[in-house]
């Protein structure tokens, strides 16, 4: 009895303390201004280079300005670190309520639904027209800007981007006889490529994201650039890329890749999929991959996951051709598609203004090359990229001959189930349905989901 | 057939039948056990090339070891908050007939199922955003607790019945209140269902993530299993180092605790006195 | 019948006569006894459970328009999932693993450790049940990672063991998988419920039958099966309705391939979070809880037919 009572004393103990610790508050400040910015990086885990520029650079750097000015600012972080679909839930549940950081990072296809639920509202409405002085847009491409963009409004500042290639192994290559410097211009080119991998022992000779278990990963990386390759994109003007020819043929490419033992249908199913091909294309098994630069500096860097150390000297890419030269959209021969976050000022902040200097601060030519940390990336600015990209010639390659014909998504608040069904057409073909049904499949379910709100083209 | 004969291949099979347990339940442990010490850690059964280091990256984390922290708080207060409650609780209806008690009782287990489901996130939110609770560690406690009582009760009720009266029906004799006669007779020899309900709540609430997740947001209140979804890259790949010694190191707590509860209490769910 | 056996049933009889308040706590400090629990029930799980159900009977999703401005749709959600192929499937599905994984998984495992464990030498029985138990107790988050090491296509545990490298389990048995990952996960709440519940049988009545000539199976069914019932069903429900719940496979077979492995759980998931429709996943857990009500309601008729 007794020791029960000792236990329960310890429990309750434990309980009392961490409700006074757990209620405490942690806001500094005497009234000052506070602000807080949120973003999904966390120090330790995930985009841990993000947390540490926050926390160690920007909050120094502009509480120190703001003191100078005259006007002195409390700057807060809260990380995150989640998988990005629960922090987008985190972030909707606060901002519901007009809660949640002053400054937050959204993706860019998240600013349409943001937007239409009331979560976020443009900038110049918040802010004022001063938003249309700052001299960063100079740098920022219009095509970069659309990341923040929703029907024409600007609802923040635009965050970096990225481009996606083929990533080829320059040994195996060698093997089967193919050039070092190979770059295909069309999708035969692909295919013939990969029949002369295929004849390797235990090379997987191409690897084509598929299926729903890969999840944005297979739209992005996968069947979007296949269709901008056909002429279209999945959204132009009002009306969504239907079920037609198009989608046929890249669709049917899926077909010749998985079909004729091209490709590992198995990994498309598994859940660690993605992680399964990236270990393989670092362990040499298997020879072409479509990925972003993601792959590139956080995969196979050699500190990297599935770290490979003589990256520079096996590794190759490439441009993702059309179908055949001329027959991409806008008649490009090469295609790729894009993706990028932005950063938005927070409806429910109490400080429009300040939020604001924040914003453009951390998005100075100063602090976006501080974020890098030494390493190389690309950013949304055109003056720090030609700075910082020249020492790696995958990113330089990226920056100078991707991103110039790259395609962005619709920031579209349905754009997530559009994605959805596109992945369920390459899951069904890679399981053996034929492409005109899943097109057919695809062209109902996008119906269903666009209803009255849009146009589909065929 | 021979009874000895008989007996030896009862032997023989009932050994290999816990052979085959060890191993089945053996098995999948494994990756644990190698992966954290392992220098190339993968998803793959491989013989570990034998390294410390990861451990000591995930020390350098400034978030792990007060994660595991959290988790004890938040698991401790809860066990605590549903022992008392539903021992009260449980005992009040084994012992009074209160009209509509079996009806009320499954109706709230049946409605325990949707709050821990992803449905019902945005009422919890909103209700603790009304009182003020949001990224507060009493308020997670006070959710979990509210979940996890119906069940509680449930299992501890069925418990309670099987318990014989004498006992306490003696203690009134003697003059004790219904309070004391809880305390110092029921709770006593009820001890080995308490302690298998503390130690369910107490696994129910480590391996929760949804509710912390939503209702925290510094990352110094939240718990080990929130804290593990930030060991993943940029592009949502696992860092199998982080994450494969984090899941040794979060397993540990829980293990240690059911070895002290079962060592000083023992587990039983029926039963009362032994004959 | 001996005399150990007319006093036991005397026993039973008293205590299933008994609501009797033995410490005297009257209706009003039972009512308060209750309170505490009670209030925090309503306050932190009836309250957002109705809260849910509500949704359901509305468009409301977490971003969009639909968020901004909830449209009130009446049953449409329920009709759309009731008639939605996907949700049948699922439902057939989550219907075979509760059957599968605890039902007949969990609860013939428990109880071979439970039964076939007792004559064994003490350090052998710790050990087992011990193993039993962390299977139980490891977070999910964790075991999801243990199982896929274990069934991984090239170089898993159980390839490697049985050497079937390339045997794709997960991929190719789906149900199986989780199934039989359920039963290891959950076996311990059965093996705790069934040990406790055979240490309450009479030994004299498992002599009797023994003299009498009942050996193994006969025994099981004659001596141990009626004195055990009652406990055996109310857990077993108890055990079906967590797992009818239970969202870990998610972490294993992310529902996959192709929809083969998506229980209910995993659907309300994918249709609330991945979609954002939580109008729709909040409709769906009201016709899961009534389901769970006809699976309870059907366990209670049992219960209520070995009573009398």
């Amino acid at each position: 009895m007794r020791r029960l009572n000792g236990l329960c004393g310890l429990v309750a103990g434990v309980l009392v303390f961490g409700a006074v610790a757990g209620c405490g508050g942690d806001e500094g400040g005497s009234g000052d201004v506070t602000l807080t910015i949120s973003s999904n990086a966390i120090a330790g885990g995930k985009n841990a280079e993000e947390a540490d520029w926050i926390t160690n650079y920007v909050i120094p750097e502009f509480e120190a300005k703001m003191q100078d000015e005259g006007t002195p600012v409390t700057v807060e972080f809260e990380p995150s670190g989640v998988d990005d679909e629960d922090y987008k839930t985190r972030l909707a549940l606060d901002m519901s309520t007009g809660e949640g950081a002053d400054v937050a990072s959204l993706d860019g296809i998240w600013i349409g639904e943001f937007a239409e639920a009331g979560y976020i509202e443009p900038v110049d409405e918040l802010v004022g027209d001063e938003v249309d002085d700052w001299d960063g847009w100079d740098q920022i491409p219009e095509a970069v800007q659309q990341n923040a963009m929703f029907d024409d409004k600007l609802y923040g500042i635009p965050a970096g981007t990225d481009g996606r290639v083929i990533y080829f192994r320059k040994d195996l290559f060698e093997q089967a006889g193919l050039p070092a410097d190979w770059q295909p211009t069309s999708w035969q080119e692909i295919l013939d490529a990969a029949q002369s991998l295929k004849a390797q022992d235990g090379v997987t000779p191409l690897q084509v994201n598929a299926g729903t278990a890969m999840g944005e990963a297979t739209t992005m990386q996968g069947l979007l650039p296949l269709l901008a390759g056909t002429g279209q994109p999945i959204y132009d003007d009002g009306s969504w890329a239907g079920g037609g020819q198009g989608m046929v043929d890249a669709l049917t490419f899926y077909e010749q890749v998985y079909g004729e033992g091209l490709g590992d249908p198995l990994l498309q199913q598994e859940a660690k999929g993605r992680d399964e091909s990236f270990q393989l294309f670092a362990d040499g098994k298997l020879g072409m991959l479509i990925e972003s630069d993601y792959f590139w500096r956080d995969v196979i860097n050699p500190e990297g996951i599935a770290p490979l150390k003589n990256r520079e000297e096996v590794v190759g890419w490439a441009k993702i051709p059309a179908q055949e030269p001329g027959s991409g959209i806008d008649g490009q021969d090469f295609v790729s598609y894009s993706g990028g976050g932005a950063r938005v000022i927070n409806p429910g902040t109490d400080h429009p203004e300040e939020a604001w200097q924040l914003l453009t601060f951390m998005n100075s030519a100063e602090a976006v090359e501080e974020a890098l940390a030494g390493s190389a990336r690309i950013t949304q600015r055109e003056d720090v990229n030609e700075e910082v990209l020249a020492g790696d010639p995958m990113l330089q390659f990226i920056s100078e001959e991707v991103l110039p014909i790259t395609t962005y998504r619709p920031s579209l608040a349905i754009y997530p189930q559009v994605s959805v069904a596109l992945q369920e057409a390459t899951a069904a073909v890679v399981s053996g349905t034929d492409p005109q049904e899943a097109a057919t499949q695809y062209q109902s379910e996008l119906e269903g989901i666009v209803g009255d709100s849009g146009d589909i083209e065929q | 057939m021979n009874s000895t004969v008989r007996d030896t291949l009862g032997l023989i099979g009932r050994y290999v039948l816990v052979g085959f347990l060890l191993v089945f339940f053996a098995l999948p442990l494994l990756w644990m056990l190698a992966t954290p010490f392992d220098s190339t850690p993968s998803l793959r059964a491989e013989v570990p090339d034998l390294t410390l280091d990861n451990f000591k990256v995930l020390l350098d984390n400034p978030f792990a070891l007060r994660s595991l922290l959290n988790s004890v708080v938040l698991a401790a207060g809860a066990a605590f908050l549903v022992l008392t409650f539903a021992a009260l609780a449980s005992y009040a209806l084994s012992r009074v007939r209160i009209p509509g008690r079996d009806a009320l009782l499954y109706a709230l287990l049946l409605l325990s199922s949707i709050v821990t489901g992803t449905a019902a996130m945005v009422p919890t939110f909103l209700l603790m955003f009304e009182l003020g609770l949001i990224d507060s560690q009493l308020g997670v406690i006070l959710v979990l607790t509210g979940g996890l009582l119906p069940a509680a009760i449930f299992i501890l009720k069925d418990f309670m019945d099987s318990t014989p009266r004498s006992y306490e029906e003696s203690a009134r004799v003697f003059g004790a209140s219904p309070l004391q006669v809880l305390g110092h007779v029921v709770i006593p020899i009820a001890r080995p269902g308490l302690a298998t309900i503390a130690v369910w709540s107490v696994v129910q609430v480590w391996g929760n993530f949804l509710i912390p997740f939503i209702l925290l947001r510094s990352p110094d209140k939240s718990p080990a299993a929130v804290v593990m979804y930030t060991f993943y890259t940029e592009g949502g790949q696992a860092d199998l180092s982080l994450i494969s010694t984090f899941s040794l190191l979060f397993s540990l707590p829980v293990v240690a605790m059911y070895l002290f509860v079962s060592r000083r209490y023992g587990f039983r769910f029926h039963g009362g006195i032994k004959r | 019948m001996t005399l150990a056996t007319s006093s036991s049933k005397e026993d039973a009889r008293r205590i299933a006569r008994s609501d009797e308040d033995a410490a005297g706590l009257g209706r009003g400090r039972a009512i308060g006894f209750v309170a505490p629990a009670l209030f925090l029930i309503t306050v932190f799980l009836v309250f957002p459970a109705l809260w849910t159900l509500y949704l359901g009977v509305t468009n409301y999703r977490l971003t969009g328009i639909a968020a901004a401005d909830p449209q009130f749709v009446g049953l449409d959600n329920y009709l759309s999932a009731l008639t939605d192929e996907r949700f049948r499937s699922s439902l057939y599905l989550t219907l075979m693993f509760v059957l599968g994984s605890a039902v007949i998984g969990q609860s013939a495992l428990g109880f071979t450790v439970a039964w076939f464990l007792r004559p064994v030498r003490k350090g052998v029985k710790v050990t087992v049940e011990a193993l039993v138990l962390l299977a139980w107790i490891i977070p999910s988050s964790v075991v999801a990672f243990l199982w896929i090491a274990m069934l991984d296509r090239s170089g898993g545990t159980l390839n490697t063991l049985l050497g079937t490298t390339g045997e794709a389990w997960l991929l190719e048995h789906p149900m199986l998988s989780i199934i039989v990952f359920n039963a290891w996960r959950g076996a311990a709440f059965s093996m705790l419920l069934f040990s406790s519940a055979l240490a309450t049988i009479p030994p004299s009545q498992l002599e009797t039958a023994r003299m009498a000539g009942a050996r193994g199976w006969a025994q099981i069914r004659d001596v141990v099966f009626p004195n055990i019932r009652g406990h055996v069903l109310t857990n077993t429900l108890l055990i079906s309705l967590w797992t009818f719940n239970d969202f870990t496979p998610y972490l294993i077979t992310a529902g996959g391939p192709n929809r083969e492995s998506e229980i209910l759980p995993v659907y309300i998931y994918q249709v609330a979070i991945n979609d954002g429709g939580l109008g729709q996943g909040a409709a769906v857990s009201l016709i899961m809880i009534v389901i769970n009500l006809v699976i309870a309601l059907f366990y209670l008729r049992l219960l209520r037919e070995r009573r009398s």
